[in-house]
């Protein structure tokens, strides 16, 4: 099928060629990085984990996001989500590969990285996360190549695939889980050890990888002959959900702010002021915080009131809700649980050029991926209407 | 005797995945084990020792010479390097003010002189390690006697682990530190760039029956012994004077203790 791939017009060759690019000026940053050491990143002694690792953590929420349409779809036979659905499979497909490659070029000695594998340890939740991240890709890419493979050729998909169908509902909900297990399981580190951690990754990613994928719906819808959601009913659905598990998201921060404001325990405070207002005349994040807090509302405002059904608010409430995500995920909260430092000094992390540039590249190979995946199903579609 | 391409597929296969698997058994596990163990021997008081610990006589220290004295004989032999940017440093025993090293105790009526008195910090060698559990591939490792020690050439640098410490005693490789050695001690391994390191405790010289360079240095200072021994100093001071340890609420049972305005110790 992924013959598919290699013929498409003008404007398919374009993206993939500028994707092309991005990934060759990130491939030289990484080999700076390579040879002079994360010295190059932004990341320093006290804050030992930066934008990589935060990119990891968000996107392991989209990776996950794809449960919310296959759970419907095949264990309630929820119809609507039967065009969308490879679609959310696919678009884990490639986010799995990014979080892969987010550790991967986060690792000081990245040649022996198998010694995960090699030297098993039990006791260490990055373990557990290598195995549920590549156990959940593999599933995705059976699921995936398999139902559009039967699709194709006209047949019902394998009664073998069903069991894989069945267990990757469990497994998306084990990657986020575990995912936030590496953060809320630190001693001293008190912004990420929470016991609502897990609940809150989950929230938030069935709030932001939805969104990500009704964005890349409406693209597929735009750009090809493949409605994904030709009843107009697929979608709808899908911002019930994200309204709901975004709502969830905020309703779970606020949890966290009370819980630390209330008891009024120092280390508790520390982290939240330092993210909404500074600690010392240290305010890098201030502006982030504040730009996320605005989106989640407007998101989940947008989304509420019937401003929902127009065509052009819809995708702005999805890109805030994604972005007030991101930013939330992808940006603050990695970077937040390393300030204040064991010291209780404020020690703020600036990302450098290069380590930009490897991450947009990380995030064009993604695009990249599911760019062809997508071709591939929308290929098959398009050929099943003619 | 004739067979057809499946047939034939299927026979391949269950033959190479014997052929496979029996290799994996035979010079996988056992044979490498066992002739790698034999290389080692254990070191001579190596099973008398149980509990490694240190107390840190803060009385013996009363002079920024007394710290730099104990800081530069560890850095001098353990091939620290002075990194130009303190965002690349490597630290394995160093100080800080008793405001930052024991921020949890804060005391808004404390003076100055108190708040800035200056703590030796190092690794704690705790009981219960949290960068030994969250290290992935077991490149830190806690060993019999209590030393929370590290296999440099294991680590991954993923930086599990100091996200883990709560006491901020681990330093990352951000580049290579070779060029950044003073003193370069051949006796003792240098580091790769991109892993992960912090004191030993010492290790190479208590194989040798010898105290860790620091106590060496520190006059008395520093008291380093066997806690599970009831007549070592350090089992004395910790049982019968009053001492503090850094972040006790997290239950790692740091083996650090500072014994603060105990005079004559002993």
């Amino acid at each position: 099928m992924l013959e598919k791939a290699l013929s498409g017009s003008k404007k398919y060759w374009t993206w993939i060629i500028f994707l092309l690019a991005v990934i060759v000026v990130g491939f030289f940053s990484y080999m700076r990085q390579y040879n002079y050491g994360l010295g190059l990143t932004g990341m320093s002694r006290d804050v030992s984990w930066g934008l990589y690792i935060a990119q990891f953590t968000f996107l392991v929420g989209v990776a996950a996001a794809a449960v919310m349409l296959v759970t419907p779809y095949y264990l309630h036979d929820f119809k609507r989500f039967g065009k969308m659905v490879i679609l959310a499979e696919f678009l884990a497909i490639g986010a799995v590969i990014m979080c892969i490659l987010f550790i991967f070029v986060d690792v000081g000695q990245p040649m022996r990285i198998l010694n995960v594998l090699l030297y098993p340890q039990l006791h260490s939740v990055m373990f557990y996360d290598m195995c549920v991240l590549c156990g959940y890709l593999a599933i995705n890419l059976i699921v995936g190549w398999t139902t559009l493979g039967a699709e194709r050729k006209g047949v019902h998909y394998p009664n073998w695939v069903k069991p894989i169908i069945y267990l990757s509902i469990p497994w998306a909900f084990s990657i986020h889980t575990v995912t936030a297990f590496l953060y809320a399981g630190l001693p001293g580190r008190s912004f990420w050890m929470s016991a609502i951690m897990a609940a809150r990754f989950l929230a938030s990613a069935f709030a932001a990888g939805p969104s990500l994928l009704i964005i890349l719906a409406l693209i597929v819808r735009k750009v090809s002959k493949f409605d994904p959601d030709p009843d107009r009913n697929a979608i709808p659905s899908l911002v019930k959900i994200i309204r709901y598990a975004m709502i969830a998201n905020v309703f779970f921060y606020l949890c966290e702010v009370f819980t630390a404001f209330y008891s009024n325990v120092p280390e508790e405070m520390a982290s939240f002021k330092y993210i909404f207002v500074g600690i010392d005349g240290h305010a890098t994040l201030v502006p982030w915080m504040w730009t996320a807090a605005f989106l989640a509302f407007l998101g989940i405002a947008l989304l509420v009131f019937p401003t929902r059904k127009n065509p052009v608010l819809l995708p702005i409430a999805l890109l805030s809700i994604y972005f007030a995500n991101w930013i939330d995920k992808g940006v603050v909260l990695i970077l937040a649980g390393f300030v204040p430092n064991s010291f209780d000094r404020v020690v703020d992390y600036i990302p450098t050029a290069n380590e930009i540039s490897i991450v947009l590249a990380v995030y064009a190979i993604g695009a990249l991926i599911v760019t062809v995946l997508y071709k591939v199903a929308i290929s098959v579609r398009e050929e099943q209407q003619a | 005797m004739s067979i057809n391409r499946r047939q034939f597929l299927k026979r391949a296969g269950v033959v190479t995945a014997l052929g496979l698997g029996s290799s994996f058994a035979t010079i996988g596990i056992g044979d490498r084990l066992a002739s790698a163990a034999s290389e080692y021997e254990e070191a001579p008081n190596a099973d008398k020792i149980k509990h490694w610990a240190m107390v840190v006589d803060m009385s013996k220290f009363k002079t920024e010479e007394d710290i730099n004295r104990v800081i530069q004989s560890c850095d001098k032999i353990h091939n620290i390097p002075q990194m130009d940017s303190s965002k690349d440093e490597i630290k394995w025993i160093w100080y800080d003010d008793y405001e930052h090293t024991f921020a949890d105790s804060e005391n808004e009526y404390l003076d100055e002189t108190m708040k800035k008195m200056p703590f030796i910090v190092m690794c704690n060698h705790c009981e219960n390690p949290a960068c030994v559990r969250a290290c992935p591939t077991g490149a830190t490792f806690k060993r019999e006697d209590g030393i929370v020690t590290m296999d440099f050439h294991r680590c991954i640098g993923c930086r599990f682990c100091m996200g883990a410490c709560p006491f901020g005693a681990r330093s990352f490789n951000f580049r290579d530190p070779r060029p950044f050695i003073k003193d370069f001690n051949p006796n003792f391994p240098t580091r790769t760039q991109g892993v992960v390191e912090k004191c030993l405790g010492c290790y190479e010289r208590l194989e040798k029956g010898e105290q860790p360079a620091c106590a060496e240095a520190s006059n008395g200072g520093l008291i380093f012994g066997d806690l599970s021994d009831q007549n070592s100093e350090v089992y004395k001071i910790v049982s019968t004077k009053f001492t503090i340890r850094r972040k006790t609420q997290f239950g790692t049972q740091p083996n650090v203790y500072y014994l603060v305005g105990g005079g004559d110790h002993a």
